[in-house]
């Protein structure tokens, strides 16, 4: 019966990938030329990076169709020479999971060259309803376990070593803090919020082999605005959120491992091949991260499927002085090539930004590519160049992809970001100090309100009433303060505004601190190296760089060219300031016995014997009375008469 | 103690210290003196010895290969230099941006209170570049700091190309774990002040600055270069800093260790290290060092750059680089590995420097008297104050009994009086400038010292003695209640002075002492009041004069020690407005007044 069932199965699967197989034949001939491919491409990006927009054009849901139906006759190709069971298998019902994976180069004003990993898995499932969820493919188990047991409704997890540097490389994909950060929000079904974050906070350290067991409630905090879900979901209590930072965790090879073993290819096909940590961690920044949220399964939105989004971001440093061309492959960025793309990812994509040399003649990319897309990147427009690793033909004839980049670096000067920030400790001495933020706004004429989050551990005393915030040397009041004092030894400082910053200002908030002075099991092994205060978050609305653009030098229709606001007039942002480093007075720790030496001496021989002078009453004793004396007096006590 | 709880024995003691009270304060005084001198004996003395153990194991190579490249450099910037007419801000941004470093530039103005004709500045104007090598992967939490003056004239446009050539080195290394900063500041001190002030936002003296708008979070560790010429024969090392603060001795270890690694020459107060320590003249040779140190760290200003970095509990050092036409010769490139090797170990750091001294003297490079061994030398002074302090233990309370309030105000008036003669000498001179110049044919840095020397002297013919205009008279517990109070006094002030700045504090214990000891309104008027005045803080900031000149092997005649002694007079009050070093309020507001008192006692009438 069951060899019936499966010959029958079998056929069917046959039937079906043939008759896919033609339609796609016939999808084929009708999109010739590359003109159209490359219109595809770009509709496509701009749809990928407006995720979560509701509309899309039917047009494009047609291509993403045809796209997915082209990867399911692969695989069926493939099913279809192997062994009968995997037949039997896949007539199951399939998951609906889908993979995808993609690295975006830049090649950097300053020089350097940033590359940015993204893998996306989308699976639509619920972990939460009760039936529990014990299939998975290509959604990592360890994280869907995580998920389901605690209740998260989203997850964001980043490690990151070294700081991004806004003024030369200009704003990142996806910013994260030096160090590790951790933001969390739970089901609301969850009752025990802080019990569940402080055992996912576990979970999760052995899970990254990452040090994220000391998050505790001295470093956590729930911001009231800062962390808005990200996914889709209506509920914004703040009491389900739990944000925390550990600027002190050091990255490295240890937590790339198990980041790369939550891919479904691991690190042995697609783009992972690349992730080597040798070349990895020879940069000068590296940040991976894990973002798990639930999106939207299509524009109409009835379902909601599960998104984990894996991103690893790294800059290398490529500077060789006296030299105008600069020369970067992906052999000597990762020290490997690409051969195939992952076998499970539904599209495997290289994009290098080409915008700054649209007509190749500071850009040089070899091999050439046709296909060209568009997409608003942090409200800047940019160009890519697409390689699509599903294509054979991107491999060329040696089979094995070598990007190879040259260009001139306009070395030396600084950009002008429009929104970035920086944090330092003003003052001398170790009693108390202040914190300066400064906050700029390089927009020429268009003022936006940030939110500024900050965090502060509770050995920081901060002195609420001396809060000042200028710009253009006048009092700026913020327009919503949510200020959370800190217990000793229970939870940090948080602070939150929501500060307006004028245009072409910079914004100055200062705070006044005083430095506690910590029990002495308190202090770190190193306490003569500081103690760190992570970095303060601003988020903000900021108006892109697209709608600035009111030179109408740049050919365009005149009656698109009107009214300055484009369709996107701003966009999101999220800029961390560098953690701070503050010495808290410290006692001499060889001291202690020392003074234990002294403390005992002085005590015993100085203060004991002064003690004894002062308060003893002194009194000269009578010399001791003769033999014949005392004889006498007994005598005289016998007879009654008073004693000599 | 057991010997003070029998009365017979107590009493037998004070009164043996009662009788042989000035014998025995000779003999501590005289003792005080010998272990001082004995400090430098190198047999007494400790090894230094690296005690961070980051700095101490780890071997570092040096390999900085572009010595002669650096020295082109500082050609090109010293042409830049004389083109520009001061500090060539472009070309230094410029250069440094090519070197891969994010450059900052910093703008600071200053109006001196007076003008400094040692420098011939009155109005400064001037602008600090400084670049900053982001190390790869940090978090911009920790600096180290490379400064080079950009002084007028020839001066020291070697050590810019050498910190140039450093800063293009070191920026295609990958070890780096601190963020470096490559500072080229003008006006020396000020630009250094403004710098500092700047990065720390803080204004202590006044100055206006333009706001730094790079940082590279708390620093650990900054170290000064100055040279001069291309070839130099041995590089010096200067400690001393702002109120007589010292780094860490760590550091001097550190440069220590990478000259005898290297085999380049150092010295340190300008004095090489002898073996002869058992003859007479390499004891005397380490007296020289050590009392170099002293007089230096006693004066309390910065004798480098790296002295204003003391307030901000950064390690700081300066690193001169010497030509004295030796036949040894060190090149530019031996400089610029001694400096790798130095920041290769200070970026290994994992705390800040704190494991050994901050407080030291050194009879030389490789020797050191850590604190424990001098502060007896001063405890014995000290002491004489101790014992002369009145044995009668019911002075006050018979006095206050007896005299009642007029007699607590016969004490208290002198106390007053001196102390407003202190405030005058404190704050006239800057404030009676103007006045001065316009009617004496003086300059207004001679008008500032002059007024200071005339306060000073006015101080002394004061009417102290207006208790007998209150009184009547004064009494004979007057004077001892008063000498009372001042022996207590000086012997706090020396005690905090000598704490912070051992230097100053042993220098003063050694005229105020005397003083305090044995002055009474009953000895000889002529021949105290004489031997009062040679003791006095003035006189005795003009023997230092003289002497330092001597131990720098400088002898001056008299004349050119009178006029050295108003510019260090003047350079006195001017560190303190610029950089607010202590040494001069302190002398005018506490110890010129306690000195005061005492003269006071010997016209007790």
């Amino acid at each position: 019966m069951a060899a019936h069932r499966c010959s029958l199965s079998a056929l069917l699967l046959i039937i079906c990938s043939l008759l896919v197989f033609i339609v796609a034949d016939s999808e084929k001939a009708t999109l010739t030329g590359d003109h159209h491919a490359t219109a595809v491409d770009n509709l496509q990006t701009v749809t990928e990076t407006e995720e979560g927009a509701a509309a899309e054009e039917p047009a494009v849901e047609e291509e993403r169709r045809w796209e997915e139906t082209v990867v399911e006759e692969a695989t069926a190709d493939k099913e279809d020479t192997s062994a009968p069971e995997t037949v039997v298998q896949s007539s199951v019902p399939q998951p609906k999971d889908d993979f995808q994976e993609e690295l975006v180069i830049r090649p950097l004003h300053s020089g350097d060259i940033y590359a940015s990993f993204q893998f996306r898995t989308l699976w639509e499932t619920d972990f939460m309803r009760g039936n529990k969820v014990s299939h998975y493919r290509l959604f990592p188990k360890s994280l869907g376990q995580v998920i389901s047991k605690f209740s998260v409704r989203e997850l964001h997890i980043s490690f990151t070593q070294g700081y991004w540097r806004t003024m030369q490389w200009g704003q990142p994909f996806l910013p994260s803090p030096p160090g590790a950060e951790l933001w969390v929000w739970f089901q609301d079904s969850v009752t025990d919020v802080d019990g569940t974050w402080k055992e996912l906070t576990n979970v999760l350290s052995g899970i990254f082999c990452a040090s994220l067991n000391f998050i505790d409630s001295t470093n956590t905090v729930q911001p009231s605005a800062s962390f808005k879900p990200l996914g889709i979901g209506n509920v914004t209590d703040h009491r389900f959120l739990r944000y925390a930072t550990l600027p002190r965790e050091i990255v490295c090879t240890e937590n790339l491992t198990p980041w790369k073993k939550l891919l479904p290819c691991g690190s042995k096909a697609g783009l992972a091949v690349l992730l080597k940590s040798e070349k990895l961690f020879h940069s000068s920044f590296h940040s991976q991260a894990v973002h798990i949220r639930p999106v939207c399964q299509d524009w109409q939105c009835k379902t909601t499927s599960w998104e984990l989004r894996q991103t690893l971001n790294v800059v290398f440093d490529l500077h060789t002085p006296g030299q105008g061309k600069l020369e970067w492959s992906l052999f000597k960025m990762f020290s490997r090539t690409l051969t195939e793309a992952c076998p499970l990812a539904s599209s495997s994509k290289i994009y290098i930004d080409i915008t700054d040399d649209p007509q190749g003649e500071q850009f040089e990319v070899s091999p050439a590519t046709h296909l060209l897309s568009q997409a608003m990147v942090l409200g800047d427009r940019r160009t890519f160049s697409v390689y699509d690793l599903t294509q054979q033909i991107t491999f060329g004839t040696v089979r094995s992809l070598n990007l190879l980049i040259r260009w001139k670096s306009s070395e030396g000067d600084m950009l002008r970001p429009l929104l970035h920030a920086e944090r330092y400790v003003a003052g001398y001495g170790l009693q108390t100090g202040e914190i300066h933020t400064l906050m700029y706004n390089n927009h020429p004429y268009r003022s936006f309100p940030v939110l500024l989050l900050d965090s502060v551990p509770w050995y920081l005393r901060l002195y609420i009433h001396t809060l000042t915030v200028t710009s253009k040397g006048k009092d700026n009041k913020p327009s919503y303060i949510h200020y959370q004092p800190s217990k000793d030894r229970v939870r940090p400082h948080l602070l939150e505004m929501l500060v307006q910053l004028p245009p072409n200002s910079v914004t100055e908030v200062t705070v006044q601190f005083e430095r506690a002075l910590l029990k002495w099991t308190e202090y770190t092994p190193d306490p003569n190296h500081g103690f760190y205060v992570g970095s303060s978050v601003i988020s903000s609305l900021v108006p892109s760089i697209v709608a600035m653009d009111t030179n109408s030098t740049r050919e365009q229709p005149l009656f698109s060219s009107f009214f300055p606001c484009k369709e996107e007039s701003s966009y999101f942002m999220r800029v961390y300031t560098e953690p701070l480093l503050v010495n808290l007075p410290t006692p001499d720790f060889s001291m202690p016995y020392n003074v234990i030496c002294l403390t005992c001496t002085v005590v015993a021989v100085g203060y004991g014997s002064l003690y004894n002078l002062l308060t003893r009453s002194f009194q000269i004793e009578e010399p001791s009375p003769g033999l014949a004396k005392r004889i006498a007096n007994i005598i005289r006590k016998m007879r009654g008469v008073p004693p000599l | 103690m057991g010997l003070l709880s029998d009365p017979n024995r107590r009493r037998a003691l004070i009164s043996l210290l009662t009788r042989l009270n000035a014998p025995i304060c000779v003999v501590c005084y005289m003792a005080g003196v010998a272990w001082f001198m004995g400090l430098a004996f190198e047999p007494f003395t400790l090894r230094t010895y690296m005690s961070e153990n980051a700095m101490g194991s780890t071997m570092v190579e040096e390999r900085f290969p572009a010595g002669e490249r650096a020295l082109g450099t500082g050609r090109e910037f010293s042409a830049h230099k004389k083109k520009a007419g001061g500090m060539p801000v472009d070309w230094l941004v410029k250069t440094m941006q090519s070197r891969g470093l994010e450059v900052f530039t910093q703008r600071f103005s200053r109006r001196l209170p007076f003008p400094d004709e040692d420098k011939e500045r009155y109005m400064v104007k001037g602008t600090n570049v400084y670049g900053i090598l982001r190390a790869p992967r940090a978090p911009r939490t920790e600096a180290l700091v490379l400064s080079a003056p950009c002084s007028p004239g020839d001066d020291n446009n070697q050590a810019v190309g050498v910190l140039l050539g450093l800063a293009q080195y070191f920026r295609n290394q990958v070890f780096w774990a601190k963020d470096i900063i490559f500072l080229v500041n003008e006006h020396d001190l000020i630009g250094m002040q403004a710098w500092l002030e700047g990065y720390h936002h803080t204004n202590t003296t006044g100055m206006d600055w333009s706001p730094l708008q790079g940082r590279g979070g708390s620093i650990q560790a900054a170290l000064s270069l100055e040279l001069s010429s291309d070839v130099v024969t041995s590089l010096d090392l200067v400690l001393e800093g702002l109120n007589g603060q010292l780094p860490n001795l760590d550091l001097a270890n550190l440069f220590y260790a990478f000259c005898q690694k290297i085999g380049v020459l150092c010295t340190t107060q300008g004095k090489l290290q002898r073996n002869d320590w058992d003859s007479v003249s390499g004891y005397s040779h380490a007296v020289q060092t050590m009392m170099l140190m002293v007089m230096k760290q006693a004066s309390g200003r910065p004798w480098g750059d790296h002295g204003l970095f003391l307030r901000y509990h950064i390690e700081a050092a300066t690193i001169k680089g010497i030509n004295s036409f030796r036949q040894y010769k060190t090149d530019a490139t031996t400089i610029g590995r001694l400096l790798e090797g130095m920041y290769r170990k200070l970026n290994n750091l994992l705390e800040r420097l704190h494991q050994s001294y901050f407080f030291y003297l050194m009879p030389s490079l490789s020797h050191f008297v850590s604190i424990g061994y001098y502060m007896p030398a001063f405890g014995l002074l000290a002491l004489i104050l101790l014992l002369r302090v009145s044995f009668q233990p019911r002075l006050l309370t018979t006095y206050l009994l007896t005299d009642g309030v007029p007699g607590v105000l016969s004490v208290l008036t002198p106390l007053v009086i001196s102390h407003l003669t202190g405030v005058a000498l404190y704050t006239l001179p800057i404030h009676f400038q103007e006045i001065a110049v316009e009617h004496f044919p003086v300059s207004e840095t001679e008008a500032v010292v002059l007024t200071a020397i005339a306060v000073y002297t006015a101080g002394l013919a004061l009417p102290h003695n207006t208790h007998r205009l209150l009184t009547g008279r004064g009494t004979e517990n007057g004077w001892k209640v008063l000498k009372l109070v001042a022996v207590l006094y000086l012997a706090v002030l020396l005690g905090c002075t000598a704490l912070i700045n051992f230097s100053l504090g042993f220098i003063l214990a050694l005229t105020l002492v005397p003083v305090a000891a044995f002055v009474t309104p009953d000895v000889p008027k002529a021949l105290s009041a004489f031997i009062m005045v040679i003791l006095s803080p003035a006189c005795t900031l003009l023997f230092s004069v003289f002497l330092f000149q001597e131990l720098q092997e400088m002898p001056v005649s008299f004349l050119d020690g009178w006029m050295l002694y108003l510019s260090v007079i003047s350079q006195g009050i001017l560190d303190h407005a610029l950089y607010g070093s202590l040494v001069y309020p302190l002398v005018a507001l506490l110890v010129y007044p306690c000195w005061l008192l005492f003269w006071n006692i010997l016209f007790w009438k």
